[in-house]
This record gives structure tokens, C-alpha cells and sequence, in this order.
């Protein structure tokens, strides 16, 4: 085994994801056979090589600095696509705990 | 009715153009193509109404009367990838997440096509996200292979794919993360281009896996790829990734010689794994370059094992990224009764996803997890290099790198079940395109059994007319271009 079921659980939590019990024991199997194969990586000496994160040597391409004036509120076809919204803006729950 | 549908789109734009046909007979002939066999090809996600899309087709046939100056491929009616945002038009990347998502926005590709005057048809399925093989992963049906309609048409553009194999549109539009282009086009008998890295931009393609992404055409042949390309290739300031590099007028490159052209043959390619039938197939394809007057040499390419692990970290580490945008705040699904900002994050996530993203987000945030950091990612990263060393290096002797495009042709719907790695082994030749960002093409090479065969060319970066160049002698040798299923689609094995 490359991975125990609570590593896999701990997982879900960072990924944003809530896991049923059998979704949970399915992704378990999964990276199990994944991991194996993946595995075939680690046998190669990489020392001294440096990384790829991108194939074309671009540099970071800046827009010019100025100020915009910009509505203050959302414009009405972003906001047709809220799923909540209220007063132009988009609602969720509370983020942050109330007192008591 | 009328058979127009089955016209390569270079043949209806010259029929247009010479007033021998108009728009609206060519749409309708598609629309009732789409009549005849969408109920068993299932291919759109999201198909346009009819009235309005014959309303589009009449206004540019009205120009053409008119005298009005029209691009190439106007009239010409065509489908987009569920992935491409199309502004008003639902844009779902066949996920629940983004059943109902409109945007308020086009793709960069789609405001070129628009600029084309080409019809949009309508919106074509896919695996969720894009991960798949198959369009088996698709949260709302199964595209099936206009072949033989067991099987699958292959992924994830396999909805692209299909819709053009059966003449529902003369071209589509699908991206390509590790063959998503290639392998479907391989499965379904077109052609399927996955460009440069960053020839085209990716603006407004809802995100898979970044440095890996492209979009591409899918085609019946190798001229209406190369047509395609002169719309959508180019450089866009909206995408950081895109490259410096104006267009070519790739169709120039059609006809030109290839002699003296030199291929080689990764034999890392034709051992384990690969069917014998298609191996027979792409070799016989294989010997008749030599007829042309090129050379073809066996090459090893060792790191070529190595392909594999290193893009499902790198792919499934950058999904993770793009995909935590799901939030249900400003699009998309939201799930109800969430109490907190946390629960809502979380719930609305684990409703929206299926499955396999769900194990790709989770695998992703694995690998980028401190403790296997550098065991996964890094190391993967290192991997890519030398892929693409070792790529550049066969490129400095070899103009082209000729492989089969899948090891198998198109498998059974079903057949492939829950595991994870038989499904992503049929990209096991296409991906090391995307990590090293070269540009690669599937054409018809013959067929196994009724199913069509794939081959793949590999060529250098930014190289895509000579692609094109050495594709069309070899299309023209072998016989294979714009072959549609000859007697309509085939009712579970039997011909209708």
C-alpha cells in the first residue's frame, strides 16, 4: 500500500471536498493503483536538473499601470450568473463565526 | 434530401463561393443530418435553434449576393467544444458545476470564428473538465462513435470529434491536456490538430491544466485543418501564455514537395501495449513514406516510459489550481444549506464535481502536499526536462516524430469500468506532446475491423505548416480523407 485510508481523509479536507464513506474507499483504491505506477518516477536520478513549470521562456507581461474608473457595482450579466445575490453584490453565509 | 453534409468544408466553401450552393442549403442539409443521426450519436451538449441558426446562414448568403467581401469559411457551419466560452450561449464543460453557467463573455477562438462568419451549430460533449478519454465521464450522457455506436468516440473532445465523423458540422473545436484532440480524432477517423504551445490562446478556455492546455481543430481532412488554423492561430495580450508568433497561411504549405523529409520511429513506441492490428496498420502506413522520397529512421527514446507519471502529476497538480475557482459565490452550482462559508465551499464541491475530478483534485493536492512535494511535483517537473530534451534532441536530426496516435482503436462503451490507468493509457503516445509543447497531429492512417486507425506526427515547435505539408502527401497517398460512415450510423453493431 502507498497510501492508508487516513492519509487519503486527509486529504479531502485541503481539496475543498467532502467525501461520502464509499466515495472515500473508491478514491482510496484508486490513488493505490495510481501511486504504483506513478512510482516508476522515483527511479530516475534527477539530480542537478533543473525543473520545467512551462515550455515557452515567456517573461511576465504587465499591463500599464493607470487607474480605471470602474462601476461600483457588478455589471448586470456577471451578476445574472450569482447563484445569491443581494444590493448588487453576491451573497454567501456568514464567514465569519458570531459572538456567543 | 441532399448530401452536402458529406463535402470536406475547403469543397463547401469553394461551392459557396462559386454560387453553386448557399448557406442556407448547407446548413440545412446539416440540420437534417443532425436530424437523421443525433439521437444516436448524442454529440451535443447544447444544439442552437435551428430557425435562427438557417436566420445567420441566410444573412451571409444575402452578402454574398450583395457582393460583400466574406472570409474563407464563411457560411460554413461548425460546433465548439463545451469548454469554449461562448458569450449567452451555456458554456458547461458537461459538469453539474456548470449546467446552467451562460457567460457573459467569448473565447478568443470564438470571436475569431465569429469575425469568420462560420455557423455555430451548437456545443459539443466532453468528459467533465476535460478529464477523460471517452466522454464516458460526462455528468450528462455517453457520446457515442458514429463507427459503430457501441463504442466511444474517444476524449474528451469526443463530442468535436464524433459530430464532425458523422457530417453534423464540417469542423469543430476541441482542446487537448494530454491528446484530448488527437485520440478522439484517432477514434472517430478525422483529423486532429493539437498546436504549439501557445500558438493559440486560450482565452476564454475554461481551464484544465495550464502549461499543458491548447485548443485545436478537428476536421475531415488535412486542408480544412490547416484553414482552421489560418483563423484561430495568432498571438492575443488576454492570454500571458500566448506567443509572440503571428499566423502563417498554412494552406500554402499543401502540395509543396517532402522529398528529402526525415521521420523518425520511436521504437519505444511499438512494444507493450500495442495492439497488433494497429501496429500493422500505421507500419504499412509508415512504408509507404518512403515512396515520397523519406527517409525513415528507428530512434530510441527511453524517457518515453517516464511520459505518463510525470503528466498525471503535473496535470492533476495544476487541476487542483484552476478548479478551487468553484466556490458557488460568483457562477455555477451552489449547494443548499450551508451554514458557513467553509460548508458552503465544501458542499457545493463535493455536488458539483463527479468523480473523476474529484480523484484528480484529490491526487493533485496530494502531490503538491509538503512531505511529497518534491517526491511528486518536483520530480515531475524535473521529468518534463528531460522529455523535452530528449524530444529536441530527435528534433535536431528529424523533421517529424511518427507514432500511432492510440494503441487501440475505439473500445466499447463500459468496457474500460473503474480503472483508473487502461482508460489513460490510450493518451500513452500523445502526451509527451503536451509536456514538451510541441505541435501534433492524428490523421486517418486505415482501419481495423471497421475502425478507424490514427497516426500521429509529431514536428518541431512553431513548425505546423510542415506538419501540414508532409500530412497532406500522406493523405493523398494513403486514400484516407473526409470518410464518413458510409450508410448512416450503425444501431449497435447493425447497419441501418
Amino acid at each position: 500500500m502507498n497510501i492508508s485510508r487516513k492519509e487519503v481523509g486527509d486529504v479531502a479536507s485541503p481539496a475543498g471536498l467532502d467525501l461520502a464513506p464509499e466515495e472515500k474507499e473508491k478514491i482510496f483504491q484508486q490513488f493505490n493503483v495510481i501511486l504504483d505506477y506513478i512510482n516508476r518516477l522515483k527511479e530516475l536520478n534527477l539530480a542537478g536538473v533543473k525543473p520545467t513549470t512551462h515550455v515557452l521562456q515567456l517573461k511576465n507581461v504587465f499591463r500599464k499601470d493607470r487607474s480605471e474608473k470602474r462601476e461600483e457595482k457588478l455589471p448586470a450579466e456577471v451578476l445574472k450568473e450569482a447563484p445569491d445575490k443581494a444590493g448588487g453584490l453576491f451573497k454567501v453565509p456568514p464567514v465569519i463565526k458570531e459572538e456567543g | 434530401m441532399n448530401y452536402y453534409y458529406k463535402m470536406s468544408a475547403a469543397e463547401a466553401a469553394r461551392a459557396l463561393q462559386n454560387k453553386e450552393i448557399t448557406s442556407k442549403e448547407l446548413t440545412e442539409s446539416v440540420l437534417e443530418r443532425i436530424e437523421e443521426v443525433e439521437e444516436d450519436i448524442r454529440g451535443f451538449v447544447t444544439l442552437l435553434d435551428g430557425d435562427e441558426v438557417l436566420l445567420e446562414a441566410e444573412k451571409i448568403d444575402q452578402a454574398r449576393v450583395s457582393g460583400e467581401p466574406l472570409p474563407h469559411l464563411a457560411g460554413i457551419p461548425m460546433a465548439l467544444k463545451d469548454n469554449l466560452c461562448t458569450r449567452g450561449v451555456p458554456t458547461t464543460c458537461a459538469s453539474k458545476m456548470l449546467q446552467s453557467y451562460c457567460p457573459p463573455y467569448d473565447a478568443c477562438v470564438v470571436e475569431k470564428l465569429k469575425e469568420s462568419r462560420t455557423i455555430l451549430m451548437g456545443k459539443a460533449n466532453m468528459d467533465e473538465f476535460a478529464m477523460g478519454s471517452s466522454t464516458e465521464n460526462s455528468a450528462f450522457f455517453t457520446t457515442r462513435n458514429p463507427w459503430d455506436t457501441t463504442r466511444v468516440p474517444g476524449g474528451s473532445s469526443g463530442g468535436s470529434a464524433a459530430l464532425v465523423a458523422a457530417g453534423e458540422v464540417f469542423f469543430a473545436l476541441g482542446s487537448d491536456t494530454g491528446g484530448s484532440v488527437r485520440q478522439p480524432a484517432s477514434f472517430c477517423g478525422v483529423v486532429g490538430l493539437k498546436p504549439t504551445y501557445g500558438l493559440v490562446s486560450r482565452f476564454g478556455l475554461i481551464a484544465f491544466a495550464s502549461s499543458l492546455d491548447q485548443i485545436g481543430p478537428l476536421t475531415r481532412d488535412v486542408r480544412d485543418c490547416a484553414m482552421v488554423m489560418e483563423i484561430i492561430a495568432g498571438h492575443d495580450p488576454r492570454d500571458s501564455t500566448s506567443a509572440p508568433k503571428e499566423k502563417e497561411k498554412y494552406t500554402e504549405y499543401l502540395g509543396r514537395d517532402i522529398k528529402g523529409f526525415k521521420v523518425a520511429l520511436p521504437r519505444d513506441c511499438f512494444t507493450e501495449g500495442l495492439d497488433a492490428e494497429v501496429k500493422k496498420v500505421v507500419m504499412g502506413a509508415v512504408g509507404k513514406c518512403t515512396a515520397l522520397g523519406i527517409e525513415v529512421e528507428d530512434v530510441s527514446m527511453p524517457h518515453m516510459q517516464y511520459a505518463f507519471p510525470a503528466y498525471y502529476i503535473v496535470s492533476t497538480s495544476e487541476a487542483f489550481s484552476n478548479l478551487a475557482r468553484y466556490d458557488g459565490v460568483q457562477y455555477g452550482y451552489r449547494a443548499d444549506g450551508a451554514g458557513n462559508f467553509v460548508s458552503l465551499y465544501k458542499k457545493t464541491r463535493s455536488g458539483g464535481f463527479g468523480q473523476e475530478v474529484k480523484k484528480r483534485i484529490m491526487l493533485g493536492t496530494y502531490f503538491l502536499s509538503s512531505g511529497y512535494y518534491d517526491a511528486y511535483y518536483l520530480q515531475s517537473l524535473k521529468a518534463r526536462t528531460q522529455i523535452r530534451e530528449e524530444l529536441q534532441k530527435v528534433f535536431r536530426d528529424y523533421d517529424f516524430i511518427v507514432t500511432p496516435t492510440s494503441p487501440t482503436v475505439a473500445f466499447q462503451v463500459g468496457e474500460k469500468g473503474d480503472d483508473p490507468l487502461t482508460m489513460s493509457l490510450s493518451d500513452i503516445y500523445t502526451i509527451i506532446a503536451n509536456l514538451a509543447g510541441v505541435p501534433a497531429i492524428s490523421i486517418p492512417c486505415g482501419f481495423v475491423g471497421g475502425m478507424p486507425v490514427g497516426l500521429q506526427v509529431m514536428g518541431r515547435p512553431f513548425e505546423e505548416g510542415r506538419i501540414f505539408q508532409f500530412c497532406y502527401a500522406l493523405e493523398c497517398l494513403l486514400g484516407v480523407r473526409n470518410q464518413l460512415p458510409e450508410t448512416g450510423v450503425k444501431r449497435g453493431g447493425t447497419v441501418v
